[in-house]
């Protein structure tokens, strides 16, 4: 009973013309509280386009089928208004580009209040304070002017730890990631990361992490689903994925990962000359 | 914010004095002379060389081109836009007080009809592409701006006011009297800002904070209106500035079709009589007119866009 997400056998097809194209083919995964799973993929894998599905994002132009339980709910097919309830409220979500997430005219407090007063009842000066506690639990300083600032005067790691902040605002069950850590610079990653891991240690919340990136993915995910042109070519504990691969893709993803990290830390190690 | 206005105004002052000049300069380059025509005007029964140099002197033709310049320079500055040459008795300021107001009424519920129709068919139409109304108005867009003003109003005019008989055909009077002017003057803009809202939504929706304000579980009405509707109407802010002067001097054509006493009427009326001061009155209020509303809508949406505000600070 502790599975929070349970995708089974989900294929998403997009309308082109008169031909159906296949974007994500028969793909099953499952993520349990205080879990993480992973979805590995180069882009264009379906990554993003299996999470849209499970949000009730796509828009008409795609045809998802199989099963998406959400606490035991199926929400593929469930009616639209449902889904937007699910939305900010038991499904938090990050997504990437922070940057260009904020609309540039409203405040980063507006649009905090804007998530909040949609999905509680709470009055404005509450509304005001939880924001406020929300920034302070990412550890960013001085909330009060953050929320002030529009989005354009923020950075990219901010802005994003502001999406995590307003992911976790109504105590979600399930937080979807779609490539949090790809946009924005590695110092931001790196605190990005560390309340990822925060969140996943309070055992409360069940996420679904998205992303290229193997090192982020070895560092949170205990499940890892590898994706290539929309289905799963290999699944399993993110132990035996990084170790054992079964899969010539994966195996081929690990070992590039590994060759790129160890001339990184080569170069690292000796000085500018030796990377050149 | 301050810095920015003044700055903007100072700018304004080479723009007007070289708008001036311009006009000045392609006024002087029509080739029949002034004051011969001014004489037939008036009547005079023989004009004889004698005459037509006289009146030059008279009216200050005989003085060399700069001169002559910064005379009617410096009276423009002292509000002095001199007398018509076909009408000595008659101040050009006066003529065109006369006469603006009934242009003005006419380009404010223009305006009106183009706030009034293209807002909500523009953002209609791009909530619901491609359903039968958005191809419905994509017609009608394509139709009004293939069809040339004056045509539209002969249009209008044989329809609603002959064969229907609803409307006065022309002439100046109360509201009826306006309707088909300023419809017919609307009619270009109205499908010029459906097609631009129309677009600059479609764009706008493409955004990512429309999928992360969807994410965030906002409700599709508050999406539509409060984020891409507003984003949308940035740049249509700047445009309308540009429409307004546009607006006014847009009148011209109509004003004759309807035979509308404005502004207009008076300054087709002056280039057929050659009176230079009336035609130069003209030009330079419609050149005014512009530098004056573009000023004025950059400085708003720079109060209204906090990026812009940032940026130039």
């Amino acid at each position: 009973m502790n599975t929070v997400l349970d995708v089974r056998n989900l294929s998403v097809r997009f309308r082109s013309g008169g031909r159906l194209l296949s974007l994500v083919k028969d793909v099953s995964f499952s993520v349990s509280r205080g879990g993480c799973l992973g979805i590995l993929g180069e882009s264009g894998s379906g990554k993003s386009m299996t999470c849209k599905a499970v949000l009730g994002l796509l828009d008409d132009n795609f045809q998802a089928e199989g099963g998406v339980f959400f606490e035991g709910r199926q929400l593929l097919g469930e009616n639209p208004e449902t889904l937007r309830r699910l939305r900010g409220g038991r499904i938090g979500v990050v997504l990437q580009n922070p940057m260009s997430c904020f609309d540039p005219l409203y405040r980063i407090g507006e649009q905090m209040a804007e998530t909040l007063g949609e999905h509680t009842s709470l009055g404005r000066r509450r509304i005001r304070e939880r924001s406020a506690e929300l920034l302070e639990l990412m550890r960013i300083r001085e909330p009060g002017e953050v929320l002030r600032k529009y989005p354009h005067q923020l950075s990219g790691g901010m802005l994003q730890r502001v999406m995590i902040g307003l992911a976790l605002a109504l105590r979600p069950s399930l937080i979807i990631a779609d490539e949090p850590t790809t946009a924005i610079d590695s110092i931001s990653r790196h605190s990005v990361m560390r309340e990822f891991l925060r969140i996943k240690r309070t055992g409360e919340t069940a996420i679904l992490f998205i992303s290229h990136d193997l090192g982020v993915l070895s560092c949170i995910a205990d499940q890892v689903l590898v994706m290539r042109l929309g289905e799963a070519v290999e699944s399993g504990p993110a132990g035996r994925i990084f170790d054992n691969a079964r899969d010539a893709y994966t195996r081929r993803l690990i070992r590039r990962h590994k060759a790129v990290m160890s001339k990184f830390l080569a170069a690292v190690r000796q000085g500018p000359e030796a990377a050149a | 914010m301050k810095n920015y206005v003044i700055m903007r105004l100072l700018a304004t002052i080479p723009l007007l004095l070289g708008i001036s000049f311009l006009c000045f300069v392609f006024i002087n380059l029509i080739p029949s002379d002034p004051a011969e025509v001014a004489l037939r005007i008036r009547q005079t029964p023989v004009i004889t060389e004698e005459l037509i140099a006289r009146t030059r002197a008279e009216l200050g033709l005989d003085q060399p081109f700069l001169a002559r310049y910064f005379h009617w320079l410096w009276d423009c500055l002292h509000f002095d836009l001199g007398v018509s040459y076909t009408n000595p008795a008659r101040t050009v300021l006066g003529e065109i007080g006369r006469c603006l107001p009934a242009t003005l009424e006419l380009a404010g519920l223009s305006l009106v009809y183009v706030i009034a129709l293209s807002l909500p068919i523009g953002f209609l139409s791009a909530v619901y592409k491609d359903s039968w109304f958005d191809r419905l108005m994509r017609g009608f867009v394509f139709a009004a701006t293939a069809m040339p003003v004056y045509w539209v109003g002969l249009l209008l005019i044989w329809i609603v006011s002959i064969r229907l008989d609803l409307l006065p055909t022309s002439g100046y009077g109360g509201l009826s009297h306006l309707i088909l002017p300023a419809f017919t003057v609307a009619l270009s803009y109205i499908s010029t800002y459906i097609r631009l809202i129309r677009n600059n939504m479609l764009e706008n929706m493409r955004e990512d904070y429309v999928l992360y304000a969807q994410a965030r579980g906002l409700k599709r009405r508050a999406i539509l209106v409060r984020h891409i509707l507003k984003n949308s109407l940035q740049s249509c802010v700047t445009a309308i500035g540009m429409s307004i002067p546009q607006l006014i001097a847009g009148t011209i054509v109509v004003e004759n079709v309807f035979a509308w006493p404005g502004v207009g009427r008076l300054c087709i009326a002056s280039i057929f009589n050659r009176d230079y001061p009336v035609i130069q009155a003209y030009v330079l209020l419609v050149g005014v007119l512009f530098v004056f509303f573009n000023l004025a809508f950059d400085i708003l949406q720079y109060a209204a866009d906090p990026r812009l505000r940032e940026r130039k600070a």
